[in-house]
């Protein structure tokens, strides 16, 4: 080995600095590395663990989150690229302890088993209404396909999509 | 009694899931928490001929390394199946003992670090030098040396299934079908990944561990590191789905436990996506070969069904394939035969529906082809062979149902009427085919002693306890139902406890076991506190029930009165307080039948699939699956469909996705990552129809419950494969079914005019 190189002092990478995230509505103040992803951030740093990690690699759509209302995958996201943005996670969804409809619909249709997909189908479902990509069956199909559920509730978690846009009034 | 079993019962967990507060093994807050990252070997076999771990220790944040040279030696612990009630390993083998590699991605370092990304860079940064020797990783490579184990499945099963004389029954068959299928390797990816926080206290291990079985988690952390099971505390609520990878006890939660004693701090270690390949077991790759022997009227003769698959360097693994596909028909020659190929990959495990998934799909294949070749409807054909005992002991079954879900399955599907002719059906550029296929699932007593502890509060409500998990199955929810019925108590006044090895033992659930075993434990709890207070209020000279008969008296809404007459009685409170008690208490068990008792045991159901496949493109759309199942008494149809219907779109995925392919010049896995895994998304899942038929059964428990855990998965496979084949004319022999298959066969396709024939497997 090159004993010149070996004498150098081990790699480091840019030191944590200040950052304030918005989440929710509330300034969130930390220090990060500026490699943390907006999802290690959230769990990890700020003790938000209702958005979840299936695979840290942007393909099974458990860490969705909106940045500035738009669906976003908190895995591929830094933190630090959110500063000035609004973060909104499942946390931020029903206000005042009553349950966003979206959510009361998915209990209501049995739309989960284990859970750990639902708060990320839970903001995509949200947003699909908001997209205008909930007109029938197809549409849902194809816009919930970012959102793998393992324990395969898929067609309730259509049912429910679909009962919240009847409920809305259809789109 | 209070009626609450059988209702359809919204999840108690949903409002905690829905809002994101529920907390998984890996969301617990601990302070002083350090964050743990594996280090795979990158070859399949060998030994490591150097490491330097200079660079990553001197890396920032990091805490510690553990790697062979000064990992701690833990104990030999023989693998036996979680549903024993034991330690249960997944692998005899454990890591980083020595310098031998025996599978890519065994694990041969943990990097401890004060953050994730901390501990993530430092784990690139451990040199490793190994000198590679060649491996074996797939059938075709070791099959000249595969081999006939004495049992499987971690000694659980003889290797060999035989009845009658296979040789008589083709000679007196009519018609032969001989039938070899091949089936890519599968991979569980429950959505979260296996997790686990280690914290030691002293000498005291607390574990927060994404598992199927919390006490398993602590028998087998005990025994390898030779600690007392009363040291170790495993706790564990809620957990992001399971599917077998977390049936057995894999090394990463021993080595974080490890890891944390090193560093003398709580270590969380969470396995990384691509990591989920190489570390909790997969369902091996296989052949299944399958020969029938059957009369001109469709009476089955002979069945000689031979599977050989891949292990690891240690263990005897194969998935058991020949239960269910020896039972389901009275064929009176059996013949099934495991063999065995040894490899360098991890050792396999339980994957949903072990081996009847893939054993079934099979024999339901062979059947398919079968009734075309004799012209008789699928499920006549069925009922021509169907049987009322268990064939390979004369007993009877403890329930059964079958007939029925052929009817009801048939009827809401719109089976009748179907033109059994191949590419009789097209819309547009569409095929479309149906098909169908029988599903069942064993029922094991191999459990031990299942407790449950039920505690009455003198203001009538009650908390009922067992050490549980809650994994999606429903039991957290149907397990209150159960209490509150017991009990005689509204479902709002029982709180269920779980997830606590502290709490009275249940044992992992497994192989469709959960609901049975835990819910007779947890009712003989229940009623074993209302038979306390209905004992007293019958002798109290001051009760209305003073001098009742006690097996007169019901309970509901916490009143216990005489049955027929809703006037006397009183309720729990008011006796408890007349005798100054604030609470009741009692532990409730529950044997299982011996294993030998004179019944034959299987859940049944049928299963229907209509497909589309482009005509041209050999794209495969599954458009509609209805499933009907007996599966004992159902406690919620609500969650119950919800199972079923996750266990039918597994085997939609079974049929047509789900394959983990081995690049054999590396031995490893190609397709690592939920991106190259395929696995169903919103739009590749049809709509489901579920028909659930109760039987009664006097057997399983006190509720005569069975189990609807794997039994959606079995068959489903099989009736979409039988339905390409009705919407194609070309039956593919391999699993996944792929575009790939269909190309040649399809009606534009070079080999149209020999559609239907048979397929060529080289
Ligand atoms: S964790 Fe972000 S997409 Fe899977
Ligand atoms: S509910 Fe388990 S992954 Fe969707």
């Amino acid at each position: 080995m090159d004993g010149e190189i070996a004498a150098l002092p081990a790699e480091r990478g840019p030191s944590a600095q200040a950052v304030t995230l918005t989440i929710n509505g509330e300034p969130r103040p930390l220090r990060i590395e500026p490699r943390v992803s907006l999802l290690d951030a959230l769990r990890e740093h700020l003790g938000l663990t209702g958005s979840k990690k299936g695979c840290d690699q942007g393909t099974c759509g458990a860490c969705t989150v909106w940045v500035d209302g738009r669906r976003a995958l908190a895995c591929l996201t830094l933190a630090v690229t959110c500063e000035g943005h609004e973060v909104t996670t499942i946390e931020g969804l029903s206000a005042g302890g009553e349950l966003h409809p979206m959510q009361a619909a998915f209990i209501d249709k049995d739309a989960f088993q284990c859970g750990y997909c639902t708060p990320g189908q839970i903001m995509s479902a949200v947003a699909l209404l908001d997209e205008g990509h909930a007109a029938d069956d197809g549409q849902i199909r194809e816009w919930m396909s970012g959102n793998i559920c393992r324990c395969a509730a898929y067609p309730n978690i259509r049912a429910a999509i679909r009962a919240v846009r009847d409920a809305a009034g259809g789109e | 009694m209070s009626g609450v079993i059988g209702q359809a019962v919204s999840r108690i967990d949903g409002p905690a899931k829905v809002t994101g507060s529920a907390h998984y093994s890996g969301e617990i807050a601990l302070p002083g928490l350090a964050y743990a990252e594996i280090v795979g070997a990158r070859v399949a076999s060998g030994r490591i001929t150097s490491i330097d771990t200079a660079q990553a220790e001197d890396a920032e944040g990091v805490a510690g390394i553990l790697t062979h040279l000064n990992m701690p030696k833990v104990n030999n612990v023989p693998l036996l199946p979680s549903l024993i009630g034991g330690p249960a390993p997944g692998e005899t083998f454990f890591p980083m003992q020595d310098d031998v590699v025996h599978y890519a991605g065994q694990p041969v370092a943990i990097v401890v670090a004060d953050g994730l990304e901390q501990a993530q860079h430092a784990a690139t940064l451990v040199q490793i030098s190994y000198a590679e020797t060649p491996s074996i990783t797939t059938i075709d490579q070791g099959r000249a040396d595969a081999y006939e184990p004495e049992k499987i499945f971690g000694g659980l099963m003889p290797a060999q299934t035989r009845r009658g004389n296979v040789e008589d029954g083709f000679a007196a068959a009519d018609l032969l079908i001989d039938a070899p299928f091949r089936f890519a390797a599968n991979h569980h990816n429950p959505i979260e990944a296996l997790t686990t926080t280690a914290v030691w206290d002293g000498d005291q291990l607390t574990l927060y561990d994404s598992c199927q079985g919390i006490k398993a988690v602590q028998l087998t952390v005990a025994a390898l590191l030779g600690l007392s099971p009363s040291k170790i505390r495993v706790l564990t609520r809620y957990v992001g789905g399971a599917f077998g990878a977390k049936a057995m006890v894999w090394p990463h939660v021993t080595l974080t436990a490890l890891a944390a004693q090193y560093v003398r701090r709580p270590v969380r270690l969470a396995l990384p996506r691509g990591q989920m390949f190489t570390s909790c077991g997969h369902r091996e790759e296989q052949e299944q070969h399958i020969e029938l022997g059957a009369t001109s009227d469709g009476k089955l003769t002979a069945i000689r069904h031979h599977k050989i698959s891949i292990t690891s360097p240690f263990d005897d693994w194969a998935e058991p394939a020949f239960g269910v596909a020896s039972q389901l028909y009275a064929c009176p020659g059996f013949e099934g035969v495991h063999r065995l190929v040894r490899g360098n990959t991890m050792t396999p495990t339980f994957t949903r529906g072990p081996g009847e998934a893939v054993g079934v799909f099979t024999l339901e294949c062979a059947m398919d082809e079968l009734a075309s070749e004799l012209g008789i409807d699928p499920i006549e054909l069925r009922l021509r062979n169907i049987t009322d005992v268990d064939p390979n002991t004369g007993h009877p079954w403890s329930s059964y149902g079958l007939r029925e879900c052929f009817e009801r399955g048939a009827r809401r599907f719109g089976w009748a009427g179907r033109n059994p002719q191949p590419r009789s059906e097209r819309h547009g550029n569409w095929l479309i085919g149906t098909g169908m296929a029988t599903a069942g699932y064993p029922i094991a007593f191999f459990m031990h002693t299942q407790r449950a502890r039920a505690h009455l509060y003198a203001d009538g409500t009650a908390i009922v306890q067992t050490a549980t998990q809650e994994f999606g199955t429903g039991t957290s929810t149907v397990m209150t139902q159960v209490a509150a019925d017991g009990l005689g108590i509204g479902l709002r006044d029982v709180r269920f406890e779980f997830g606590d090895t502290d709490l009275p033992n249940a044992g992992s659930p497994v192989g469709s076991n959960g609901a049975m075993m835990v819910s007779a434990a947890v009712h003989n709890a229940a009623t074993a506190v209302r038979d306390q207070l209905i004992t007293l209020a019958v002798s109290d000279s001051q009760s209305p029930l003073h001098g009742a008969d006690p097996a007169g008296v019901v309970v509901a809404g916490g009143r216990m009165t005489l049955a027929g007459d809703a006037n006397t009685g009183e309720t729990y409170s008011s006796l408890m307080q007349r005798h100054i008690m604030s609470d009741a208490e009692a532990i409730g068990s529950w044997d299982p039948p011996p294993l030998d008792t004179p019944h034959g045991l299987l859940t049944f159901g049928a299963q229907f699939a209509r497909v589309a496949v482009d005509a041209d493109l050999g794209i495969i759309r599954v458009r509609h699956m209805v499933g009907a199942f007996a599966p004992g008494r159902v406690l919620n149809p609500k969650t119950a469909r919800s199972q079923l219907m996750g266990g039918m779109l597994w085997g939609m995925s079974q049929a047509l996705l789900e394959g983990t392919h081995m690049d054999t010049r590396h031995g490893r896995w190609a397709n690592a990552s939920l991106g190259d895994y395929l696995v169903p998304v919103n739009a590749d899942a049809p709509d489901v129809d579920v028909e659930l038929i109760e039987v009664e059964d006097h057997v399983t428990g006190p509720l005569g419950v069975k189990g609807v855990g794997e039994i959606g998965q079995v068959g489903a496979a099989a009736a979409i494969a039988n339905a390409v084949y009705h919407a194609t004319g070309y039956r593919v022999r391999e699993l996944p079914i792929a575009v790939e298959h269909l190309l040649a066969h399809l009606p534009s396709g070079p080999a149209s005019a020999a559609a239907g024939a048979q397929p060529d497997l080289t």
